[in-house]
């Protein structure tokens, strides 16, 4: 009802499609019954551009829970000897308060890190990014009402919520919430009583992670079908934009890996409560030989990297397209090698099937299988330096504008390349021996999946946030925002290189114990002050966010980047069902921009024809 | 003028036919149909890691139980009519037989939902339902006698495989002319179990629980070490672990004695079959749902070919298909 309102107030142009498609939608002034009250508009929505801002909040909301619990790591890192008898309030008796002077309770430290790496991971890179995007551009980009099943995808989101709930409450756990690593090999996983959080905490994490694989399997089998079967009316494969190919090929990476961490998660959990050794093999506890023999832990590390390495690509690919997206519509040119962008997706997600234990290199894998995984490793630079180079060259010459959606898809790119780069040195087996565990492990996929996600992520929501709400974010807040974090993350994970080149371990817990690590308390200490002043720019981007839903700058026309996709041919708010009356047509591809002389022509415009004229005479 | 007007209805059709061009699914897949494929595509991964573990734990392992002797058992005491009073794989073949039949039972069900014939869907649909439900019931049975007769579990394995060929001892330690092959399979008894109407004559199986059984003193089902007796011993967990002599090899001539069985066979078979029968009892209850919602009428007035029945009959196929990978490895390999 309020969305209506608002179409009415601010419809100012009225838009006439050339062509439409016909599919019996009645347009309801008085909302749907979907959409009748408060509950099934703003809780248990259907409407898929809702459960994109559903999935877009709560996983704001847990990147701010991950991102607190990597300041408290890096205090305890950086100033091992400061007293942390102030967070006794917050944190409890996992602070150790001795003569006045609190310290970090090194059990309570590794599950952090933990829990850092699994909330980071899952629950804001993978659901608050391909869900929150894929939900809101997918429908609107392709031309389609909603999802092919909006129930599925309103259960993708509440299992997701559950997902969170109880890994919420495994933090409040008395023994602490699982501290194995976000990896979770066995036996830490794999036997309860191998250490505190090994316990509940561990049970709770897996039944967490399964909930989420349900909701990412929900939500990828909507997304998939979607894209194939829900495509308007002249929409073919090769007219998508690229967040849409990104988005359908990251679908396709989740369906296939995320299963194989359930029958590894599955099978953990029978070692831990049926007493089997799937995964466990003469282990000594307390002196005592246990019971259980003949697994593998190796072959856990099979299965979990088995998703695990198309993981980091179910987070990079959509922040590839987002970028793809922000970067040709900013620069007012059409995105340079549609086609070889298309295909480097395709080839990237085939690859990241065949190289998962690149991972595995130091965890007793022949040297021989090493060195395969090695070749298909480094063959992935191929396709991925294709994306950076035409991103580039979409940036030449172009007429950019500035915006602070733009400004973090270029930031994307810078980051992608920085931390691309060092991926060729770890992919390496024989340079992997030196540097495997080690912070420059920690520098290189924090830069290339860490940051550079979270870029993709900022410069979609700076570009679409109109798309979601009506109206604009602060420019200027967006700037500094973009400012502190560019020159901050670089502050954080550069140094890093350099500790991990020198050695130093990740995960320990304090270094001041060694004389070759002691040496970069230091540097340490300058990556926690980065690390702080960073988090405090996303304060920024935070207030940002919530102060522009209701006070930002209205939105007062439809299409305010001049964009060429159709996500800009619905009203302001649309309401559900995205296009009052017909759905348009499309005739042309994503990016014809500074075509024939004009500077956009939009996806819902006819080909005329000078144009085919000028396309034969230009055709190869 | 003809022949090129044609041509020109030729390629405005084969325009129309680009189903890809977006406006209609592509080649007149519904959604439903559709993502029913993906989630049995996705599953399959989930089966096929857990086949993988199989195979990296069966290849890790030295020995591993031989099918033939390990499922050579049926109800009603069947395999005693056999050779030997064995009837290897006789019970799942039946079992598996049912399985599949029901998979042709529902493609009957699907082609009568075509013809739009609500009596046929239904009927062929309660067949299929019993297949399902026969299927379990065998699977049940089979757990049953695994479990409570052979004393398999998913942490004890008594099935072992010999690796060179042997002669056992008699229990009071005295040479027998029972002699064995390596590659012969073996079950070791619980003591004091008692496998009344059971293989009492059976060789390979281990057949001497009479003589074995009351020599050991019990304390809460297990015990600290192994007890040594001239002719067994019997291990913490009281399994009854035959000697024989070596008769090949590098220890021939010694006295050995029968080892557990790998750990890892009980706890894959049980999970695995039991993964895949937990699917065949969800199949089940959906198609009951199905089955009542078609006789109630329900899809007959959507007019669309019955197609939740073809959905289901997809998962259906797909169970069966599993089924298919689980007894090769489990049954023949």
């Amino acid at each position: 009802m309020a969305d209506l309102k608002h179409n009415d107030e601010f419809l100012i142009e009225e838009v006439k499609f050339a062509d439409v498609m016909e599919d019996g939608f009645h347009d309801h002034h008085h909302g749907d019954k979907y959409q009748s009250n408060f509950i099934t508009h703003y809780i248990f929505s259907q409407d898929h551009k809702m459960i994109a801002k559903q999935f877009l909040i709560t996983g704001m909301f847990w990147g701010v829970i991950g991102g607190l619990m990597s300041l408290v790591f890096r205090l305890q890192l950086g100033f091992p000897e400061a007293s942390l008898a102030w967070l006794k309030p917050i944190l409890g008796k996992w602070i150790v308060v001795s003569d006045g002077v609190g310290t970090l309770d090194p059990q309570f430290y590794y599950a952090l890190v933990t829990m850092h790496g699994t909330i980071l991971v899952f629950f804001v890179l993978t659901a608050g990014l391909s869900g929150t995007f894929s939900n809101l551009l997918i429908p609107l980009q392709l031309g389609a009402r909603d999802m092919a099943s909006p129930l599925l995808n309103m259960l993708s989101y509440w299992f997701f919520f559950l997902a969170g709930a109880i890994m919420f409450a495994s933090l409040f756990l008395s023994t602490g919430p699982f501290s194995g690593g976000w990896t979770a090999y066995p036996p830490l996983s794999g036997l309860p009583q191998a250490s505190s959080g090994s316990g509940a905490g561990m049970t709770m994490w897996i039944l967490s992670l399964v909930f989420f694989v349900v909701s990412v399997l929900l939500g990828g089998i909507n997304y998939i079908t979607t894209v194939l079967n829900l495509r308007t009316k002249g929409m073919s494969l090769w007219r998508m934009p690229l967040t849409i190919w990104a988005f359908f090929i990251t679908a396709i990476l989740g369906l296939l890996s995320f299963p194989v961490l359930v029958s590894g998660l599955f099978l953990v959990m029978c070692d831990r409560e049926l007493g089997t050794s799937f995964f466990l093999n003469e282990i000594f506890v307390g002196g005592q030989a246990l019971e259980q023999v003949g697994g593998s832990p190796i072959l856990y590390q099979h299965l979990f990297w088995f998703l695990g390495h198309p993981e980091v690509y179910i987070i990079i690919l959509p922040a590839m397209g987002l970028v793809s997206e922000v970067l040709a519509v900013n620069s007012r040119k059409p995105i340079f090698g549609y086609q070889a962008m298309v295909l480097s997706i395709l080839a990237i997600a085939f690859l990241s099937f065949i190289v998962w234990a690149h991972h595995m290199f130091m965890a007793g894998v022949n040297p021989f299988i090493s060195n395969i995984f090695v070749i298909f490793t480094l063959i992935i630079a191929v396709p991925s330096a294709v994306k950076v180079f035409n991103w580039i060259a979409t940036l030449y010459g172009g007429n950019i504008r500035f915006n602070p959606g733009m400004l973090f898809a270029i930031g994307f790119v810078s980051l992608f390349i920085s931390g691309g780069l060092t991926g060729i040195f770890l992919g390496n087996s024989a340079i992997d021996i030196p540097m495997h565990d080690t912070y420059f492990v920690v520098a290189h996929f924090h830069i290339v999946m860490g940051v550079a996600a979270f870029f993709g992520m900022f410069a979609g929501v700076y570009h679409w946030f109109p798309k979601m709400y009506g109206r604009f974010m602060n420019d200027t807040l967006g700037k500094i925002h973009f400012w502190g974090t560019m020159i901050g993350a670089y502050a954080v994970f550069w140094p890093m290189h350099y500790l991990g080149m020198a050695g130093v371990p990740r995960r320990y817990y304090s270094f001041t114990t060694f004389d070759f690590s002691s040496q970069f308390a230091e540097t340490n200490q300058f990556i926690t002050i980065a690390a702080i002043i960073t988090f405090g720019f996303q304060i920024i981007f935070i207030v940002n966010f919530f102060y522009s839903i209701f006070y930002g700058k209205k939105q007062t026309t439809r299409n305010p980047y001049g964009a060429t996709t159709l996500e800009w041919t619905t009203p302001i708010n649309a309401g559900h069902g995205n296009w009052p009356g017909g759905i348009p047509a499309v005739h042309r591809g994503a990016y014809d921009y500074g075509k024939g002389g004009r500077e956009y022509i939009p996806q819902i415009e006819p080909v005329s024809d000078e144009e085919k004229l000028f396309d034969e005479e230009h055709a190869h | 003028m003809a022949h090129d007007h044609d041509t020109l209805i030729e390629e405005e059709v084969a325009m129309q036919d680009d189903s890809w061009s977006g406006g209609k699914p592509p080649m007149k897949a519904s959604y439903g149909k559709l993502m029913m494929w993906y989630f049995l595509l996705s599953d399959a991964f989930t089966f096929a890691g857990f086949l993988i573990a199989y195979g990296a734990l069966r290849f890790s392992s030295p020995t591993w139980p031989i099918p033939d002797s390990v499922f050579s058992t049926a109800p009603f005491g069947i395999h005693e009519y056999f050779p030997g009073g064995h009837a290897p794989l006789i019970f799942v073949t039946f079992m598996s037989f049912l399985l599949i039949i029901s998979s042709v039972t529902m493609v009957r069900a699907v082609q009568e939902g075509h013809r739009e014939n609500q009596g046929g869907v239904s009927f062929w649909m309660l067949l299929t339902i019993l297949g399902g439900l026969g299927f379990l019931g065998c699977q049940a049975w089979e757990w049953s006698n695994l479990i409570a007769v052979e004393h398999m579990t998913v942490t004890k394995n008594p099935f072992g495989t010999h690796t060179i060929a042997g002669q056992y001892l008699h229990p009071d330690g005295t040479l027998s002319d029972d002699t064995f092959d390596g590659g012969d399979g073996y079950l070791m008894h619980l003591a004091g179990a008692g496998h009344h109407g059971h293989g009492e004559e059976d060789h390979s199986h281990g057949s001497y629980d009479g003589e074995y059984s009351l020599t050991v003193d019990m304390k809460d089902g297990k015990m600290d070490e192994y007890v040594d007796f001239p002719g067994y011993r019997i291990n913490k967990e009281g399994y009854i672990l035959k000697k024989f002599k070596a008769i090949e090899g590098e220890n021939e001539g010694q006295v050995m004695s029968e080892q557990m069985g790998p750990k890892a066979f009980g706890a894959l078979f049980f999970f695995i079959t039991g993964f895949h029968g937990f699917h065949v009892f969800s199949g089940v209850v959906f198609l009951l749902i199905i089955m009542v919602n078609v006789m109630s009428g329900l899809y007959a007035e959507r007019k669309n070919g019955y197609e939740m029945v073809e959905k289901i009959g997809l998962y259906w196929h797909f169970v069966d298909l599993v089924w298919v990978f689980v007894f090769l490895v489990f049954y023949l390999l």
